[in-house]
This record gives structure tokens, sequence and C-alpha cells, in this order.
């Protein structure tokens, strides 16, 4: 059995938001990881993490969403997350994820503040 | 392997109502299957579907744990998932999960606890399991030795 994670995501004014389905573990964060990166290649510095679509996440996984804050952080860019499941918000406001990335209840409400 | 079994009552004097446990080979991904257990278990009790995602979270950080650091001489994780009533009645109060690997062991209280300040600089960024599973449940206790490592950890219904 794998649960795997799909990754697709949408470029948009200066900004791309990456949308997940499924589990985020070790490879699913990595799937994450692969397509920031090639994002900021590509000159983005603002993206939005969409998880509707994953209803579970291991702390391995979270770690390597951590390394992404970390780069972002070092290219003064901006990522985001929003469509948390309440359990998923709660973790990572247990880990703190939230003082360096913010959460947003929608992506309406995230675009509109990463943009500004 | 499934073990299910009707017990009488812990040595808290809780009523254990019902007992199933799990004998996890050590591959990947194994800590879905003992989720979707926890998930099927906390609904039979009517748990609320908020409080079941944290559970579930909390026996997946568990079973990574032991899958992957215990280099347990058994190549099996335990997971154990009692539903406790109080000392007299039939009414289910609790959830306990009882996460057991043979392996090497560790010091809880040698563990440092994580910081994000601290990790963003860090080349590894790993070891925030224990911090995420005290956070979602409602009671934890972690014993560990030459031995192997038990970590039981309760969800009130």
């Amino acid at each position: 059995m794998t649960e795997s994670l799909n990754v697709t995501v949408d470029r948009r004014d200066g900004m791309a938001v990456i949308y997940t389905e499924g589990y985020i573990n070790n490879q699913g964060g990595e799937e994450i990881a692969k397509a920031a990166y090639k994002l900021l290649d590509e000159g983005y510095k603002v993206l939005l993490l969409n998880l509707a679509g994953t209803k579970i996440v291991n702390s391995i996984g979270i770690s390597i969403l951590i390394e992404i804050i970390e780069k972002m952080l070092e290219i003064e860019g901006k990522l985001g997350f929003c469509c948390l499941t309440p359990t998923i918000e709660k973790t990572f406001h247990i880990m703190g994820l939230a003082q360096y990335a913010p959460i947003f209840k929608d992506e309406d409400a995230a675009l509109g503040q990463l943009r500004s | 392997m499934i073990r299910l079994a009707a017990t009488d009552k812990d040595m808290a004097g809780e009523a254990v109502l019902r007992e199933v446990t799990l004998a996890l080979p050590m591959v990947p991904e194994m800590e879905i299957e003992a989720s979707k257990t926890a998930t099927a278990i906390a609904e039979s009790i009517h748990m609320s579907a908020d409080r079941i995602d944290e559970v579930r979270m909390a026996v997946v950080e568990a079973c990574i744990n032991a899958l992957e650091h215990s280099r347990s001489s058994e190549h099996e994780v335990f997971v154990t998932f009692e539903v406790l009533g109080d000392a007299g009645g039939r009414d289910p109060q609790k959830l306990r999960i009882t996460v057991r690997d043979s392996g090497v062991g560790f010091s809880p209280e040698a563990l440092e606890e994580p910081s994000i300040a601290e990790k963003l600089r860090a080349p590894r960024k790993r070891g925030w399991g224990l911090k995420i599973i005290r956070g979602l449940m409602d009671e934890v206790e972690i014993r560990s030795g030459s031995g192997g490592t038990t970590v039981v950890m309760s969800k009130m219904r």
C-alpha cells in the first residue's frame, strides 16, 4: 500500500499556488520541495501551499516544509499555507511554523495578503 | 496480526471495554495502517471528527518513531488500542493507545524540545514527533530503556 502525493502548480500574476493531494510524508515533502524550488528558479518569490487535498501529514514531511521556509527566508520571499484541516493547522502551531509562514483560512484570503 | 480481546479492568481501575493489538512489520507506511485502525475504533465510540484526526496524527508519529528509530530485533512494532470506560460503567470514556517496540531505547529526559527558530538554522530539521504527540493527546507517558520503548497516549472521547 502506498499513499502517494499529487502536486500541481498554478502560476498567476507573479505568484504561484502549489496544490497537494494525499499524504505529506518524506516522499510527499520531497515532491513539494521539488515544485517549490523549480518555481524559485523561475523567479517566483511568493508561494502559497494549498493543502485542501491533504488530510494527513507526518513530521518528516513537515520537516521538508521547514527547509522550504528556510529557503524563502534566505531569498526574502513569502510563503503561506491555506485550507488546512484543523489538526494540521494545530500541528503547525505546535511546531511554530505559523511564526514564519502565515496560515490562511482560504485561498482568496491568502492571495490578498501575500500580494500586499 | 490483529488480536482482539475483552478484558476487565486495568490498573487505574478503568474498565477496558475493548482491546485490539496490531503487530506491524517494519516496512514503510505501516503507520497508515495503524492510523486507519485508530480511526475505526475512535469512530466506534463516537469521538468527534477533529479529535479523531488528532488521534490519527499522534498514532502516525508514534509509529514512525518506532518504525524508523527503534532498530527493533523483533522487526515488529506493536500497537494496542483500548477503549476505556469508568470503573463501573459500560460507556466508553477514553481511547488509550500503546505503541511498543523492543528496540534500542532512548532517554526521553535527555531530548531537547525542538524549536522552530533553531530548526530553521540547523541542518537537521527533524525530531518533532514527541512534541506533536504531546500537543495532540490528552495524556502521554513514555517509558524507554535497553528493552525498548513504550509510548502510552490517551484521548478522552
